[in-house]
């Protein structure tokens, strides 16, 4: 949380004006109500006429004169209770980050015991249980969904969970790693280093790893650059490494394949500007108890091929 | 009275542009206001790159508030002033230059949006070089305006043209503070304000907007047209002193309540929610002085069409500043906020108040500044008037459905805690209120069609008989 309390003076010059306000609406409704010389509905006029438009002296309505009444009161009365006029804190010493707290740990304590209900039993046995598969399924749409898909099938630059193409690991410790943590992946860019005919020569080797069309002759070429550069992640044989979270280059799972790119045209892009996949941490927004339901969750999704 | 005597030659010209534009821009800002409805039916609909709804959304917005409200509020305020200050406008050249400078702001308008320049503060889309013309535009009016309340030959200020001459003065100060930036290009810029203060910034300028533009000048409109259509005293002097001053002094501070739950401190958010609520009766006030003004005359509804449209209008603008302030209370915004119910809220402002008292005041007008005894059809009227009526109501009561059920549908939880529904739910709940919108905004659009071959028809009758003048001849005044 950060200090938004004010200056003095600007604390003293919000609650002045703030005042001035409000209490000038008072004295408007009062002192026009008190120089009223009809206090029932009149025919008088003020005297005056524009474009032959006049003005009956009328008073004002009483009940909409209470009415203003009324909300000037209840205004008054809320600005005592609660922060408003500068750095006076109100009354009732509320604050929205105070309410949020409260809300938050009220929740706790009543949904808590859903989740640590089933805390003791392994991710093994509740990737097969109706009951613990429904919550940790919602838990995956509110918080999983928006990025993998209600399905869980991914979408471009948002691994599928359904598969078992892992990045960084699909075991019960990987995935939870991931979850709890969270990733951050950097493939760097290399435009700078291999120049447009090394990107070409590159893209046509890495797309010859899982057996598209290629040019064999850029290919060749392409390979040695491969072996300099890339191997060291994506590994000699072009199968990736978990540790790294690097994709395996030979199988027909394309992260960034853009919907309206070849995949080879993807893979150019991909080695000109370089990839940064980040992977929110879970736990500390979602404590134990979830994260542990949610491993459930998306470790059932690849198990159900 | 010897006022027929001493009657000045006004001058009509400029209002007469402006009255006819109003109507143009009124069809095109509510077309693409109509096309945007359905594209969120059918979202494919004219989805390129320059007419998906994220381009066109802004131009509906300037196109209905700025071009059409604008028009309307140039035409009636210096229609109004001339006559409640019996004499011509003051400046005449300068008053030409902001008919040809604000046509070309909405011009300018029309080709940036769409293009996809736009500085992304809400209502104040538009890059600086428009900015400063619409701020050379806007003073030139001040000075046009408030030059002609100084030559006034009448011993007060008629309070019409307070409203007016608070909007004026009001809206530029909002404009030019809002509108600093510091450009980086013709065509880009950047806010001179950071964070929750930009914030803030464009929300007392947005709020505003609403407060100034579409409130106090069309109240301005409504204490000339309503007393003059009527023939009726206008009800108290006294309260419209009182809330002429109570709303200028509490609207400026509302704006906050459009960030309840952010980044802003608490206090400004309590100051916004306890402001907006003092605000309900100042905006009261002149609902009530509209609707008394015509006790006394209430049989003329049963024959003027026009009376109609100015008496509807109090009603919505009555409906819509009640629930404003209720909405400005934190738990009631904490439902409504982001649904369709801040949509319906709008529109029941902008179709059933500002668009109905200026269709009103134009079919009052409109005939004045062509020289002819009325419009060319009165039965037209009255279709443009039931069409309006039935158009906004069910706009209005699709979008509190949808507001309503959307906001229960996202707060809405399950025994463990998690949400019921996903966002998706509520977008696919929400297909019949927005269909039911497209069709209310549909039979509005065309009821506007009928206003505008209406005023063409009225024009050639004034062109046959050759009464068209660009300031008026004397006329007879009902004293």
């Amino acid at each position: 949380m950060f200090n938004d309390s004010l200056p003095t003076f600007w604390s003293i010059w919000v609650a002045v004006i703030t005042l001035l306000v409000i209490f000038g609406c008072l004295w408007l409704i009062w002192i026009v109500r008190k120089s009223e010389p009809y206090k029932e509905e009149t025919e008088e006029t003020m005297g005056h006429s524009f474009d032959g438009i006049e003005e009956y002296d009328n008073p004002l309505p009483r009940w909409w004169y209470f009415k203003f009444l009324g909300t000037i009161v209840f205004g008054l009365g809320y600005l005592a209770l609660y922060p408003g006029l500068g750095n006076f804190q109100g009354l009732l010493g509320w604050t929205s980050t105070k309410q949020y707290e409260e809300e938050v740990a009220a929740a706790e304590v009543r949904y808590g015991p859903v989740f640590a209900a089933f805390a003791d039993q392994p991710v093994e046995v509740l990737a097969s249980d109706p009951e613990a598969l429904e919550v940790g399924g919602r838990l995956y749409s509110n918080n999983c969904a928006v990025c993998h898909g209600s399905g869980g099938k991914g979408a471009y630059g948002f691994p599928n969970l359904t598969d078992d193409d892992w990045l960084y690991g699909g075991s019960v410790e990987k995935i939870r790693e991931s979850l709890n943590v969270g990733r951050v992946a950097n493939m760097p860019a290399w435009q700078a280093t291999l120049g447009d005919a090394g990107i070409e020569e590159t893209s046509h080797y890495v797309v010859s790893l899982s057996g598209r069309a290629h040019d064999e002759t850029l290919a060749a070429k392409g390979e040695q650059h491969y072996q300099t550069y890339c191997a060291a992640c994506h590994m000699p044989n072009g199968e990736g490494m978990h540790a790294l979270g690097a994709p395996n280059l030979t199988d027909d799972v394309w992260l960034y394949k853009q919907p309206n790119l070849t995949v080879i045209e993807s893979v150019k892009l991909t080695l000109r500007h370089g990839r940064q996949g980040v992977m929110p941490a879970q736990l500390p927004r979602l404590g134990e108890d979830k994260v542990h339901l949610l491993t459930a969750y998306v470790y059932s999704l690849s198990q159900a091929n | 009275m010897s006022l027929a005597a001493a009657h000045p030659a006004y001058d009509y010209r400029t209002v007469r542009q402006f009255a006819i534009m109003a109507v143009v821009w009124g069809i095109v800002g509510m077309a693409v206001g109509v096309l945007i409805a359905a594209q969120l039916v059918w979202p494919e609909l004219l989805a390129s790159e320059y007419t998906h709804f994220g381009r066109l959304r802004p131009l509906h917005t300037n196109a209905v508030i700025f071009a059409f409200g604008g028009c309307a509020l140039f035409a009636t305020s210096y229609y109004c002033v001339q006559r409640t200050c019996q004499t011509p406008l003051a400046f005449p050249s300068l008053a030409r230059f902001t008919f040809w400078g604000w046509q070309l702001v909405i011009v300018a308008a029309v080709i940036t949006l769409p293009l996809g320049l736009t500085s992304t503060k809400e209502y104040a889309e538009l890059e600086w070089p428009i900015d400063i013309l619409i701020a050379a535009v806007w003073i030139s009016y001040a000075v046009v305006f408030l030059g002609t309340i100084a030559q006034r030959k009448t011993s007060h200020i008629y309070v019409a043209n307070w409203f007016f001459a608070a909007f004026i003065l009001v809206v530029a100060v909002l404009h030019i503070v809002n509108s600093a930036v510091v450009p980086v290009s013709l065509f880009k810029s950047y806010s001179a304000y950071s964070g929750a203060m930009d914030a803030m910034v464009q929300w007392w300028y947005g709020h505003n907007a609403v407060g100034f533009f579409l409130t106090a000048g069309f109240l301005g409109m409504m204490y000339y047209f309503v007393p003059k259509q009527a023939g009726r005293p206008v009800y108290s002097y006294r309260l419209s002193i009182v809330h002429f001053w109570a709303l200028i002094a509490t609207y400026m501070w509302a704006g906050a309540h459009h960030l309840h739950y952010s980044a802003l401190p608490d206090w400004a958010q309590s100051v916004g929610m306890v402001m907006s609520l003092i605000l309900l009766a100042p905006s009261w006030g002149g609902m009530i002085n509209g609707v008394m003004t015509l006790s006394g005359a209430w049989h003329k509804l049963r024959t003027d069409p026009i009376l109609r449209f100015l008496v509807v209008s109090l009603s919505f603008y009555g409906m819509s500043t009640f629930e404003g302030p209720m909405m400005s209370i934190k738990t009631v915004n904490a439902l409504s906020h982001n649904t369709d119910w801040t949509i319906g809220h709008v529109h029941s402002g902008a179709l059933g108040w500002v668009a109905m008292v200026s269709i009103g005041s134009l079919y009052h007008l409109i005939p004045k500044v062509l020289g002819v005894a009325q419009m060319y059809s009165t039965r037209l009227i009255n279709l443009h008037f039931w069409m309006s009526t039935i158009g906004t109501v069910l706009y209005i009561a699709a979008m509190w459905v949808n507001g309503i059920m959307q906001g229960l549908m996202w707060r809405a939880v399950n025994t463990d805690g998690t949400l019921t529904y996903s966002f998706i739910d509520s977008v696919e709940a929400s297909y019949p209120g927005w269909i039911v919108r497209v069709i209310g905004g549909a039979i509005f659009l065309i009821g506007m069609l009928v206003m505008m071959y209406n005023v063409y028809m009225t024009v050639q009758d004034a062109k046959r008989q050759d009464t068209i003048r660009d300031t008026s001849t004397p006329e007879a005044q009902p004293a």
